[in-house]
């Protein structure tokens, strides 16, 4: 593309640019994801096993953190399909993460109706806070901040998921409190919607 | 209207099976049961039932399109709600579960299926542990599983979590998504209904669209058709987000207008702004001005009004939106998004991206308007999915609708509105 000039955040943006530095250690299912796992793959057709991978893949994750080579080729090998099949389905979907991060991924949303009620002002007061910008994780390990794309839940915006639970209708001046209170006693302090929707109203 | 769908959405333990049985529920599985399947897909067509997912295809003709000479043939529930405004399914599943599980049995006797996939996007990881507690319960008392309440009949129901990406809510790049592979759309014909997943027929309906079945089952197709205008019947929940006083999901008959879902149920703009522009279904379709108000909210009227009724996901904007912003932070998206198997649609995206980011800058030239355009033209109907069409839809209407908002970024080398809207503070759902 030669019609205007290359923009710095494109270096390390686009999809493409993501890549597995890391072998990890050897990388095996615990007896109980194992178990987990021969549960999940009775749910598709005997010959369509390869159906599986993405439920194969969260438990890796949710194992080792994220997910090495070494976990893709555990897959690969108990679903019967190549290595690059898995690294495929890997590089494609955002909700893996081939790189370690922080104990609480903090992703906030950006997309329009969280926009206009204040998520950028959410990410710039968690940004201050952590001291990383959007796409790091703290040197402590124990957070990482993203920007994510519509979370659809545009009537609680704005929304912050953290790791798999929800945080709603979070305010930049509660943004930083969120860290604090993450850090002294876990998930347990998110507004997830189902413990909500009684009080609405 | 009164609420139907949701009608017992705030009361506490709505999501259980107890709460289901005592409010009627299962009467429409038990009354399916007793019926042939061509009744039920002749009800469901006689209904005039409408898909919920956008497109507004009508559901008893995609099932009676399905292939009933091959084995095993499948449901696909389309549960990957990601057009950015939507968040319908997302309440009908967290607290209403069993209506889509008993949806999804119906749907599967009709079509002669005896598997039900619900692919439910990765971020809805709460609702998914709702649905998996609910089919749990709903194999205990025989509703799902072999020859459920003596019929014969048996059918499975199993939820597949998606892994973040907007493009498995197409239907065939949710099939190969769910059969293990990248979620990028195929070529159609053929489609689904003849050769869907695993190469099998498959109906792939959104959760409303199945949520609605019961419906039709226990109260009869002419009941359905009376709730609403000529081929816009029953009841449709509006999703209505932005700059409003009451953000939330709203239940009404289709002959409910914009602005009585807007003003009225929502509220109204809020912090005494006027209404500036109007996306009333998903950041895919055409926008709406104000004085467009009183379009009625059906698939019909939406679509003679310039625009598309879509998943009925009503963004409400102010005075203070920036529509070279908004084409920004929406692009932004679908390059995000774009799953990158057609060209026009990956690098399209990201170079309409690269402009907008450019003029809302303030470093805009008076060229890059006709190069905007003239991309746009490219991408549009030049994919396989509608993805591309969409993915300029917010660049094409704001240039028609607002081109001199674009002109003052580039004569002023910035953004004339003030930008105290991003610093708002959120309103909270109701």
């Amino acid at each position: 593309m030669s019609f205007h000039p290359k923009m710095a955040y494109d270096a390390t943006f686009h999809r493409s640019a993501r890549r597995r530095e890391d072998e990890g250690p050897p990388f095996a299912y615990t007896a109980e994801n194992r178990a987990r796992f021969d549960e999940i793959v009775k749910r598709y057709p005997p010959d369509r096993r390869r159906s599986a991978v993405l439920p194969a893949l969260y438990l890796v994750q949710h194992q080792h953190g994220y997910i090495t080579a070494n976990g893709i080729r555990h897959v690969a090998e108990l679903l019967g399909i190549t290595r690059a099949d898995v690294e495929d389905v890997v590089s494609y979907y955002s909700m893996f993460y081939t790189k370690p991060v922080g104990k609480f991924v903090l992703n906030v949303c950006r997309t329009l109706s969280c926009a206009v009620n204040g998520a950028e002002r959410v990410t710039e007061a968690l940004s201050t806070k952590l001291g990383i910008k959007p796409g790091e994780t703290d040197p402590t390990g124990t957070f990482t901040l993203m920007e994510v794309e519509c979370l659809g839940a545009c009537d609680r915006a704005p929304i912050v998921m953290v790791n798999d639970a929800w945080h709603e209708c979070v305010k930049p001046v509660d943004a930083a409190r969120l860290v604090d209170d993450l850090r002294a006693r876990g998930e347990v302090v998110l507004s997830g919607c189902q413990h909500v929707v009684e009080r609405r109203r | 209207m009164d609420p139907i769908l949701t009608k017992h959405v705030r009361e506490p333990n709505s999501f259980t099976l107890d709460f289901y049985l005592q409010h009627n529920g299962y009467e429409a599985l038990k009354k399916a049961l007793t019926l042939k399947p061509d009744q039920i897909i002749e009800m469901v067509k006689a209904s005039g039932l409408r898909g919920r997912g956008g497109a507004g295809f009508p559901t008893g003709m995609k099932w009676q399109f399905v292939d009933k000479k091959i084995e095993p043939r499948y449901i696909a529930c389309n549960a990957d709600e990601s057009e950015p405004g939507t968040f319908k399914d997302h309440l009908l599943m967290e607290r209403n579960p069993h209506l889509l599980i008993e949806g999804c049995a119906v749907g599967c006797y009709a079509i002669g299926a005896r598997v039900a996939y619900i692919y439910i996007r990765g971020e809805f990881f709460h609702v998914q542990r709702i649905l998996e507690r609910a089919i749990d319960e709903a194999y205990a008392k025989g509703l799902l599983g072999k020859n459920i309440l003596g019929s014969g009949f048996d059918c499975d129901v199993y939820v597949h979590r998606g892994a973040g990406a907007y493009e498995a809510g197409e239907e065939t790049a949710l099939l190969e998504s769910l059969e293990g592979k990248r979620a990028q759309p195929r070529n159609k014909p053929p489609f689904p209904a003849i050769v869907g997943l695993y190469g099998k027929p498959t109906a792939v309906n959104n959760v409303e669209t199945l949520c609605n079945v019961p419906l039709i089952v226990s109260r009869g197709p002419e009941w359905y058709v009376g709730l609403g205008p000529e081929k816009n019947g029953g009841p449709k929940l509006y999703c209505v987000s932005g700059h409003v006083r009451r953000p939330g999901v709203f239940e009404a008959s289709m002959n409910i207008t914009l602005r009585e879902l807007i003003e009225g149920h929502a509220g109204g703009v809020r912090d005494g702004r006027t209404l500036k522009a109007v996306i009333p279904g998903g950041s895919s379709v055409p926008i709406l001005l104000p004085d467009q108000l009183d379009t009625q909210a059906s698939f019909d009227a939406v679509q003679k009004a310039g625009s598309l009724l879509g998943s009925a996901a009503i963004i409400v904007l102010d005075d203070t939106t920036c529509m070279v912003w908004l084409a920004e932070n929406l692009l932004h998206f679908y390059r995000h998004e774009s799953c990158g198997k057609c060209t026009p649609c990956r690098e399209g995206t990201d170079w309409l991206h690269k402009i907008l980011r450019k003029i809302e800058r303030g470093e805009g030239q008076m060229r890059d308007l006709d190069l905007l355009s003239n991309i746009s033209a490219n991408i549009a109907g030049k994919t396989l999915c509608a993805f591309g069409d969409a993915a300029v839809t917010p660049v094409v209407t704001t240039l028609k609708h607002f081109r001199h908002e674009y002109e003052a970024h580039i004569k002023e080398g910035r953004c004339t509105l003030s930008a105290d809207w991003r610093a708002r503070q959120p309103v909270g759902a109701h």
